[in-house]
């Protein structure tokens, strides 16, 4: 069974690195992982798509929870969601075959992005299957090269992935400032000027 | 005021009192910095101050803090953040770097520590810029600490450790991904206690998660009141009085055949701060088959992850405890306890290893009783043979590296743990295998001076593999046996006071006269390499495959 899971982390050194490191040290299987900036710059979201029984995506979502950077995960599925993904397709066309081509990439509502004297570059968008489909018809030309960016998706509606923060709030950061570190610190304060840490309460 | 300045002022600002460590090039403006106030304690591996730093953090609850060089020092503290990853104990790690404009070049001593130590912590940072250590420091000390315990990293490039910090920077922890939580749903709570009410045969299971929630004694109250017998994993031994009527023992490879049979025949399983681990469950899809398992733990990816969880319910044991207790009924259910207390056999003939841990209980029984002794084991038979024979009457009194199994744990931990405790009495009993991986440490016994006694039961080879050979391996014994040195002059050698008992007979007498040895002592027991540790359950068996005689 495959599954869309769309990850909020903070945009940092390493994060991509954690969440691959943990695919790949417990086994689970990636079909596909896209990341991205989000409107806030502090933000990424990964996109990833995983197959798996649903032990396995239950323990992908719980250990993507577990990172530390990680901040929101949802699973997004249609009909809730909307899912895309980009493919430019390069295919043999010799002057015989472009009109047959144009052809197709018109039923796709696809684009001619280069042309070259024995070849064309076609840019489609749609689901995994509209691509897959147009890639299937190219096949018959003759495919020199795909690339694919694998899948993206957000949830439909005014909805935000993202869970409770809405447009314009500028940072999850701000939303939820920590109350910090008594407990641990003891109250004392640093001579480094620990501005708001010293004093307040984190909890856990 | 540098980066080195700001590391050392937020650790003692943090309590932390204590760091074991293990200079070197990258960190000497770190060492030139230290202050007076904090005791640093030179070991002799750094390995060993990863493990002594995790040794301190279980002895006492507190975090455990260590400090290496980059590359080679760094490196050689991976074994010990794993084994505290494992078993969940709060460590923090400093490692130097090379500098920042160097990183990424192949520099003298560089590796990529960040990139290494990843999946063998909690959580690591690499700090780029002085601005950012204050808040990573207050990061990295919580997150040792908060929800499942576990050890951080911090990667300190030589020149962000020498930079001047400006002044007046956010120090606030920025976690926004982090919250876990303490309190149970009530929900959950509610059908659990439901759960053990119409139970008829309710167990329950302690792990190693119990202690670092404080919870032993709530774990005692809840199975008092539900009439729950109790079963322990190996991290679990000390949350249930080893001399409690209700205790079953532990669990799993080398379990009690009470306490398996009792997990097979349960209809509800109470599962406290426990893993499920494979050397727990045995044969996974045949543990406790016939149980309604209720699994409360602080992490939520242990719910569901090895056994099934019919009640999940993700939260701090104690503070789940509290909420459960009031809703359970009083019950006796004599009839079940008196069919568990059918299972327990009658103990088996002891070999010298196993009398020697008896002897040991014998000799130390007042202390363990009270609470005074903790108790450090490497890993092997010994291990095994402390776990089984050696009562444990209080959380934090057994230290053994459980889900690492890393030799060479013993001696670092043991150190830890009597520079944490004072006041208390710490036993090792080793291997003549595991005390050599880090027998470089009685150098730091010597140099701190700490009364630590070190039982060894040399059985002249790697026990437990040579079990391993013998049992399942039909009997090749490849590359197990060990030609020791003289263990008494090894040990006068670095100024510890040691005795040879080479008779079974004498271990008694031998080990009193070594725990009224006021400074640090040896007693060096000879145990033949054909004994076993029984019962057992092959790897990968069900617990009822259990192996009781050989
Ligand atoms: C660092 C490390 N290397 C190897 C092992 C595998 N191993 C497990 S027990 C054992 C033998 C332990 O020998 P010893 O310390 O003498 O204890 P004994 O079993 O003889 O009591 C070995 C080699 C391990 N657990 N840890
Ligand atoms: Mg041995």
């Amino acid at each position: 069974m495959k599954r869309t899971f769309s990850v909020l982390v903070e945009n940092q050194p390493g994060v991509l690195t954690r969440v691959a490191g943990l695919f790949g040290r417990r086994g689970f299987n990636i079909q596909s992982l896209a990341v991205g900036v989000t409107q806030d710059p502090s933000l990424s979201r990964m996109t990833i798509v995983v197959d798996g029984d649903d032990r396995v995506l239950e323990q992908v979502q719980k250990q993507l929870n577990k990172l530390v950077n990680v901040i929101k995960v949802s699973v997004l599925e249609a009909p809730e969601a909307i899912g895309r993904e980009l493919a430019l397709v390069r295919v043999h066309a010799p002057p015989a075959q472009r009109t047959a081509i144009m052809q197709v990439v018109d039923i796709f509502r696809a684009k001619i992005v280069d042309v070259a004297r024995r070849s064309l570059v076609v840019e489609i968008t749609g689901d995994e299957d509209k691509v897959s489909a147009m890639v299937d018809l190219l096949r018959e030309f003759g495919i020199m090269e795909v690339v694919r960016t694998g899948k993206i998706a957000m949830a439909r509606g005014s909805k935000e992935s993202r869970g409770g923060m809405w447009h314009g709030q500028s940072t999850i950061r701000s939303g939820r400032r920590p109350r910090a570190l008594a407990r641990l610190a003891g109250g004392g304060t640093g001579v480094w000027e620990p501005g708001e840490c010293a004093g307040a309460e984190l909890e856990g | 005021m540098i980066g080195a300045e700001v590391l050392w002022n937020s650790l003692l600002q943090h309590g932390v009192e204590v760091i074991f460590g293990y200079p070197g090039g990258a960190v000497i403006p770190v060492y030139d910095v230290l202050p007076s106030s904090l005791r640093h304690v030179l070991v002799r591996h750094e390995q060993a101050a990863a493990m002594a730093a995790d040794g301190y953090a279980r002895a006492t609850g507190r975090l455990g803090a260590c400090i290496a060089t980059s590359g080679p020092g760094a490196l050689n503290l991976l074994c010990g953040l794993t084994n505290a990853f494992l078993d969940s104990a709060p460590v923090l790690a400093i490692t130097g770097q090379v500098p920042t404009g160097q990183l990424g070049r192949d520099a003298f001593q560089e590796t990529d520590i960040f990139g290494a130590t990843m999946p063998l912590t909690k959580h690591n940072y690499l700090v780029n810029r002085v601005e950012d250590l204050p808040r990573i420091l207050n990061e990295a000390v919580y997150l040792a600490q908060a929800g499942r315990k576990g050890p951080v990293l911090v990667d300190l490039p030589r020149d962000v450790a020498e930079a001047e910090v400006p002044p007046r920077v956010d120090a606030s922890p920025r976690l926004p991904g982090y919250k876990p939580r303490r309190d149970g749903h009530p929900a959950q709570v509610a059908r659990a206690a439901e759960a053990l009410a119409s139970a008829r045969k309710p167990l329950l299971l302690v792990g190693g998660g119990v202690k670092w929630a404080e919870a032993a004694p709530l774990a005692v109250r809840l199975a008092e009141k539900a009439g729950l017998p109790v079963a322990s994993t190996l991290m679990g031994l000390g949350t249930v009085p080893a001399d409690h009527p209700l205790f079953l023992g532990m669990i799993g490879m080398h379990g009690t055949v009470a306490a398996n049979r009792a997990v097979q025949e349960c209809d509800v399983l109470l599962a406290l701060g426990v893993r499920f681990s494979d050397r727990v469950t045995g044969k996974r899809e045949a543990f406790a088959t016939g149980a309604q398992i209720i699994h409360v733990d602080v992490d939520p990816a242990e719910l569901g992850k090895n056994v099934p969880a019919h009640i999940p319910i993700v939260g701090d044991v104690g503070r789940v405890l509290e909420g459960l207790i009031p809703l359970v009924p009083e019950r006796r259910r004599q009839e079940w306890l008196d069919e568990v207390d059918s299972f327990r056999s009658p103990a088996g003939q002891d070999g010298v290893g196993a009398s020697a841990v008896r002897a040991l209980a014998r000799v130390t029984g007042d202390l363990a009783r009270r609470g005074d002794l903790i108790l450090v084991t490497d890993v092997g038979q010994h291990q095994m043979w402390v776990a089984q024979h050696y009562p444990f009457y209080h959380p934090r009194t057994l230290l053994t590296s459980g889900g690492l199994g890393a030799m060479g744990y013993g001696l670092p931990a043991a150190v830890g743990a009597q520079i944490g405790c004072p006041g208390k009495r710490v036993v090792l009993v080793t291997g003549d295998g595991s005390l050599q991986i880090n027998l470089q440490e009685l150098a730091t016994v010597r140099q701190e001076d700490l009364p630590i006694k070190i039982v060894l039961l040399d059985n002249g080879s790697l026990g437990m593999v040579r079990q391993w050979q013998e049992m399942f391996f039909d009997g090749n014994l490849v590359a197990v046996s060990l030609g020791g040195p003289d263990w008494v002059k090894l040990a006068e050698a670095y100024g510890i006071k040691a005795w040879r008992c080479s008779d079974p007979g004498e271990l008694e007498d031998g080990l009193a006269t070594l725990m009224a040895e006021p400074g640090p002592g040896l007693l060096h027991c000879r145990v033949p390499a054909e004994e076993k540790v029984l019962p057992m359950v092959p790897a990968g068996e069900p617990l009822a495959r259990i192996i009781v005689s050989w």
